[in-house]
């Protein structure tokens, strides 16, 4: 029992120390500013890497998240940037479309019976290519909603701001926590991951599941690709390369077990805000190269499977 | 008594110029992906040691979400002012608000951004692209008297720096009736291809016969075209000048071995200025041109030898 939640301790405990120690170190750092910072910088990554901790739970693996981020970016900035399209039109469109992406890839999965790296590989490729040729350039998206969109929000204390990207991950956190742990869905997730034959003679429809579980990724890695035109009012098919790594190394960090069957969303939040932490942290001091952030991280997820390792021996021993 | 006194003063002394001197500057800066970026970066802590500025720098590895990231983190930490080196020129307006809210300067280095409201930043400080294509065509002309055949290699179409070079050159050579752009196309501003294309422009021009001078956007280029007009046996520097963009140290060396003739520097020091600008305009002088040039001056080669010694050590 405790075993289980232990990933989510250790990386609980990591970061509030990381933070404490940035906090004790920095002027400014150890602020609400700081923290809503972190949500809202990180929020493309956060809802990403919610999707992601569902696929990997089910066992899978996901590498288009980055280029789907980018794909629905350039597509927002073509639809409202050049064409005029009002920008719930081009969302109306873009989350559909980038849904049924999923639901294609999950369906290849399940059908040929094929590797997930494989297939999410190739549409990583198809969806990074598609954007590029749509645009090159980076299109830049005024639009009266998007100002509508920035000044949106909340004014905490301590010159904070709680803005629309951090409220529309707080709405897809509470979704996915409640659908993993109190729907029929989020259990076959969980008995996907944790014995493929045995989920299907237990009865969990896999194939629905599948398909269902690449869709709901695709379609939170468009959200994100919204979310982070929000961010930077653009459209640019080279953003987000590498981001599928990024929430990948997020939800070991945040305790779930790459072998699926077993993990947290709340966890992968954590890990997201432990990079978070770190980047503060590199920028804050101003003179540590900002690769630290990623021999730190790799340092971490090294840590955390070897952690993984030793807990699921216990577990088997225990058995 | 008397001595207290002086004591007060030397104090509060110290304390006044120690606040005046330690500003913190945050400087977002691209990435470190060529040797021009990097010693830019270096030119720009070198400075801020200098004059004693508390520099926050961060390199953002190419990618924007990593620049707006170190900005807003900037803010957050309260700094005096904050340096851009903008990735892309996109996307820059929600978080140059925030800098705004906070009442933080900002200063936009090296490539331009798109706002539309110019009271976001304070100012731009930057290699005045056309100025450069001036320099040189001034450069060519003088030493030619105005008589000249010359083939361009053009940078990357589309390229905002490859557009004003050419249009600031053309501006110049306009003015002198025997000389004009007898062949001009695209080396994408690298050597190779900028070999390639000389190639074929020498064929086209009975093997380089009365082509008077070659004007390359960018150094690399130029060395690529100087490679081209030695092989077709012609003396690159006497037989063709060479014109071109940037002073990296190779071209600085080509010059020296007089295989090329001049080269307008793309000066990478631009934290002199960028500080410069940001004292001003915390001393209360808000009245900032939005755009400050910082073209770099022509060598030719009579300083070659030196400043490649200068530059290889650097």
């Amino acid at each position: 029992m405790s075993t289980r939640y232990l990933p989510l301790y250790v990386t609980g405990a990591l970061l509030s120390l990381l933070f404490g120690l940035g906090a004790i170190q920095f002027d400014g750092f150890g602020s609400m500013r700081v923290v809503l910072n972190l949500f809202s910088d990180n929020a493309f990554l956060m809802i990403t890497a919610i999707g992601m901790t569902l696929v990997i739970i089910s066992g899978g693996i996901d590498l288009s998240v980055g280029s789907v981020i980018a794909l629905s970016g350039v597509l927002c900035g073509l639809l409202i940037g050049e064409y005029g399209w009002h920008p719930l039109a081009a969302f109306a469109l873009i989350l559909p479309l980038a849904t049924l992406f999923g639901a294609i890839m999950g369906m290849w999965i399940h059908v040929y019976k094929l590797q997930p790296f494989i297939v999410t590989l190739a549409g990583m490729f198809f969806a990074r290519g598609l954007a590029t040729m749509l645009s090159e350039e980076s299109i830049a998206i005024d639009h009266p909603f998007y100002d509508a969109v920035a000044d949106f929000g909340f004014s905490l204390p301590g010159n904070a701001w709680l803005g629309t990207s951090t409220l529309l991950l707080l709405l897809v956190l509470v979704v996915a926590v409640l659908v993993m742990h109190y729907s029929r869905f989020g259990a076959y997730v969980y008995a996907l991951g944790g014995n493929h034959q045995s989920a299907e003679l237990m009865g969990v429809p896999v194939a629905k599941a599948t398909i269902g579980i690449y869709a709901t990724s695709s379609f939170l890695a468009a959200l994100a690709g919204i979310v982070f035109t929000f961010y930077t009012f653009s459209g640019y098919a080279l953003t987000a390369v590498g981001t599928e790594l990024d929430a990948i190394a997020a939800v070991v960090i945040g305790g779930t077990l790459l072998t699926g069957g077993s993990g947290f969303v709340v966890g992968t939040i954590l890990g997201v805000l432990m990079m978070g932490v770190i980047q503060t942290y590199i920028i804050f001091d101003g003179s540590l190269s900002s690769w630290w952030t990623k021999i730190v991280i790799g340092l971490l997820l090294f840590f955390f499977i070897v952690l993984q390792k030793l807990l699921n021996r216990g577990r088997v021993q225990h058995a | 008594m008397k001595l207290s006194t002086i004591l007060a003063t030397g104090i509060t002394l110290s304390c006044l110029s120690v606040n005046a001197l330690a500003l913190t500057i945050g400087f977002a800066q691209v990435g470190s992906e060529s040797g021009w970026r990097t010693s830019f970066s270096e030119s720009v802590k070198a400075e801020a040691k200098k004059r004693g500025i508390d520099l926050k720098f961060s390199d953002a590895q190419q990618k924007q979400e990593n620049q707006i990231k170190a900005v807003r983190s900037f803010i957050a930490q309260g700094v005096d002012a904050i340096i851009i080196a903008p990735v892309v020129e996109t996307g820059w307006k929600p978080v140059l608000r925030e800098a705004k809210r906070a009442r933080i300067p900002v200063v936009i280095v090296d490539r331009n951004i798109q706002v539309g409201d110019d009271s976001l930043f304070v100012t731009r400080i930057a290699s005045d692209f056309s100025e450069e294509g001036r320099k040189a065509a001034q450069w060519l002309m003088d030493t030619t008297q105005g008589n000249c055949k010359i083939v361009e290699l053009q940078g990357t179409v589309g390229a905002t720096a490859a557009i004003d070079r050419a249009q600031g050159f053309n501006d110049v050579i306009g003015k002198y009736p025997n000389a004009n752009i007898v062949r001009s196309q695209t080396g994408e501003f690298t050597r190779t291809k900028g070999k390639e294309v000389m190639e074929s422009i020498l064929k086209a021009e009975n093997g380089g016969k009365g082509v008077c001078a070659l004007w390359a956007h960018n150094d690399e280029m130029a060395l690529g075209g100087i490679q081209a007009i030695k092989e077709a046996g012609l003396k690159p520097g006497s037989d063709i000048l060479v014109v071109s963009v940037d002073g990296v140290p190779d071209y600085f060396k080509a010059m020296a071995d007089g295989d090329a003739n001049a080269t307008v520097e793309l000066s990478p020091h631009l934290g002199g200025p960028a500080f410069d600008v940001i004292e001003k305009y915390l001393g209360g002088d808000k009245n900032i041109p939005k755009l400050i040039s910082t073209t770099g001056d022509l060598f030719t080669q009579d300083t070659a030898a030196a400043e490649y010694q200068k530059r290889r050590l650097q």
